[in-house]
């Protein structure tokens, strides 16, 4: 849109997150993001789009410092998290300031039921009213109360995923990081867990930033966007203006410029010919 | 019918001294993936605190008790702490190298002070006789024994089952990268599992003290007893431990009643319950209670 100028994140609250610069390299060697940069605006949900490899998970856990147990460091660059810097800190110290991260592939502890996997997100409040908190989480998630004595192992995909983020919610975090929250799941329960995490986060105010290949879901609940390549950010903006954007429905949405679909060989082609950097 | 019921009872009493043992090496084995050799060490070291302070320092038993089990919780604390934290991210087989080193040293240890070698006995503070139960008399000692047994499970239970801290170890035990995801301190949970090893380790030892008496090979041999016991149990089930315990317990004290006299030599109480395990994993190849991995269709 000439002329116009585009909206920044900060246009759309006090920034909670920046993330300034930052590079990752895993065992010492291999180098995985290359100057990746983005703010998360405070009460909004951003959302952090792009392929399989693109570094998306990297950024996530350089945040949450769940890089150290995968032999990762931020080697350059600041994550400044309300003005603290937060590179190379350990999970327990970032949990404790605030940021949870609920990890991709949902990692429940299946040998523990539903309300004891619950229960061990209440850690680092272990002062706290037990039932109380767990009572808040059925409130967001009524199927997991149905559930609170079954194995959390047992449970399905969709019932896992809402697991993993109410386990999230019970340390009471500002700021949520989802990592790839509809893996493998069925549309119709990406829908609703993306509906819960914006009504989570209208009514708690927490500030959510999702990590997501389903391009589509992502942006409609989302109020700002990043797209990542091979460990940059190419793109950003506002969910509006990427979903308009043209190469944001050609190679994420499945759109083609003339409208309808397109074929996977025809997008394949066109990325080569055009790339974001 | 009398002389079953006398065997079962002698046996439920070993049985309950080897699921306190197991227990200890259970909880480090479930959170760590450690074995540690050196868990008939920290029962000895518990059993020779006691006596220590009871013989020494005239320290009343219960209290010595309590101050053996707050040291053996140091030892286990400071172990992880010293020995083991630095290994973290090692192979396994390193750190399990390590407590067989550890045993070596306490045992050097021990052997410097003048409880190494010889019995030694706590002085009496029970009363004399026992319980008579069914035509069949158990000895205060063995009461004792039984009961200690049960208030630490049931506190243990207690703990797993109720309290966040409990529910987190086990957490770790389940998944670790989702445990430091919700601000759980692995190191913290790794040295709080060899805390409470030695805690139940000590009171393992102090009461083959109150039975039988202290010695120091006699109470290292009982951390490698532990080995069946968790096998037959599962090794990373806590309600495995104790059961596999009093299984094996009482098979050893029926084989001793009704196997011994058939068999020249006797004998047959270390071989018997080996051959029942060897059955169960037969057909329980993870043990009786151990964990299959949740595989959902």
């Amino acid at each position: 849109m000439p002329g116009e100028r585009p909206t920044r994140p900060e246009d759309l609250g006090e920034i909670v997150l920046e993330v300034n610069n930052i590079e990752v390299v895993y065992h010492d060697v291999i180098q995985v993001l290359r100057g990746v940069s983005l703010k998360v605006p405070k009460g909004r949900i951003t959302a952090l789009l792009g392929p399989n490899g693109a570094g998306k998970t990297t950024t996530l856990r350089a945040i949450s410092g769940l890089l150290k147990p995968e032999y990762g460091k931020v080697t350059d660059g600041r994550i400044v998290y309300e003005g603290r810097d937060l590179a190379n800190r350990g999970p327990e110290e970032i949990v404790r300031m605030g940021i949870v991260q609920v990890p991709e592939g949902r990692h429940v502890f299946k040998h523990l039921t539903v309300e004891e996997n619950l229960r061990v997100g209440l850690y680092i409040h272990q002062g706290r009213n037990a039932r109380e908190e767990i009572e808040r989480i059925y409130h967001y998630f009524p199927r997991l109360r149905d559930l609170r004595n079954k194995l959390a192992g047992y449970t399905s995909g969709g019932e896992q995923q809402m697991l993993a983020i109410g386990r999230a919610l019970m340390a009471r975090p500002r700021l949520l990081l989802l990592d790839e929250p509809s893996l493998g799941l069925a549309p119709l329960l990406v829908r609703e867990i993306f509906a819960i995490v914006e009504r989570i986060n209208a009514e708690e105010g927490v500030s959510v930033l999702v990590v997501e290949q389903n391009a589509a879901i992502a942006l409609k609940a989302a109020h700002y966007g990043y797209i990542m390549e091979q460990g940059r950010i190419v793109l950003e903006g506002t969910a509006e203006y990427l979903e308009k954007n043209p190469d944001v429905s050609e190679f994420y949405l499945g759109v083609a410029k003339g409208g309808g679909r397109k074929s996977f060989r025809e997008v394949k082609a066109y990325r080569r010919r055009k790339r974001f950097m | 019918m009398t002389y079953f019921l006398q065997l079962v009872i002698s046996g439920l009493v070993v049985g309950s001294i080897y699921a306190l043992a197991a227990l200890g090496f259970v909880l480090i084995y479930k959170s760590s993936r450690v074995i540690n050799f050196a868990h008939g060490q920290f029962i000895a070291v518990g059993a020779f605190v006691v006596y220590a302070l009871v013989a020494y320092l005239g320290v009343n038993v219960w209290l010595a008790l309590l101050l053996s089990l707050v040291s053996t919780a140091l030892l286990g604390f400071l172990v992880e702490k010293l020995f083991l934290k630095p290994l973290v991210g090692q192979p396994i087989i390193s750190v399990i190298m390590v407590t067989i080193g550890l045993a070596s040293l306490i045992d050097g240890l021990v052997h410097l002070t003048p409880l190494g070698g010889g019995n030694f006995s706590l002085p009496k503070f029970l009363p004399e006789g026992g319980i008579a139960f069914l035509g069949v008399s158990v000895s205060y000692p063995q009461v004792l024994a039984v009961f200690l047994t049960a208030v630490f499970l049931l506190a243990f239970g207690w703990f797993f089952q109720r309290s966040t801290l409990g529910a987190a170890m086990r957490a770790v035990a389940d998944d670790q990268m989702a445990a430091m995801s919700l601000g759980v301190s692995v190191e913290h949970v790794f040295a709080l599992a060899w805390a409470a090893a030695g805690i139940t380790a000590a009171a393992a030892g102090f009461i083959v003290g109150t039975i039988s008496g202290i010695n120091l090979e006699g109470l290292v041999a009982i951390g490698l007893r532990v080995f069946p016991v968790v096998i037959l149990g599962g090794l990373d089930s806590i309600p495995g431990a104790v059961i596999g315990g009093i299984i094996i317990g009482v098979l050893e004290n029926l084989a001793t009643g009704y196997l011994d006299p058939l068999v020249p030599g006797g004998g047959t109480s270390e071989v018997f319950p080996f051959l029942v395990l060897l059955l169960v994993l037969w057909f329980k190849p993870h043990g009786l209670f151990g964990t299959e991995e949740i595989e959902r269709v």
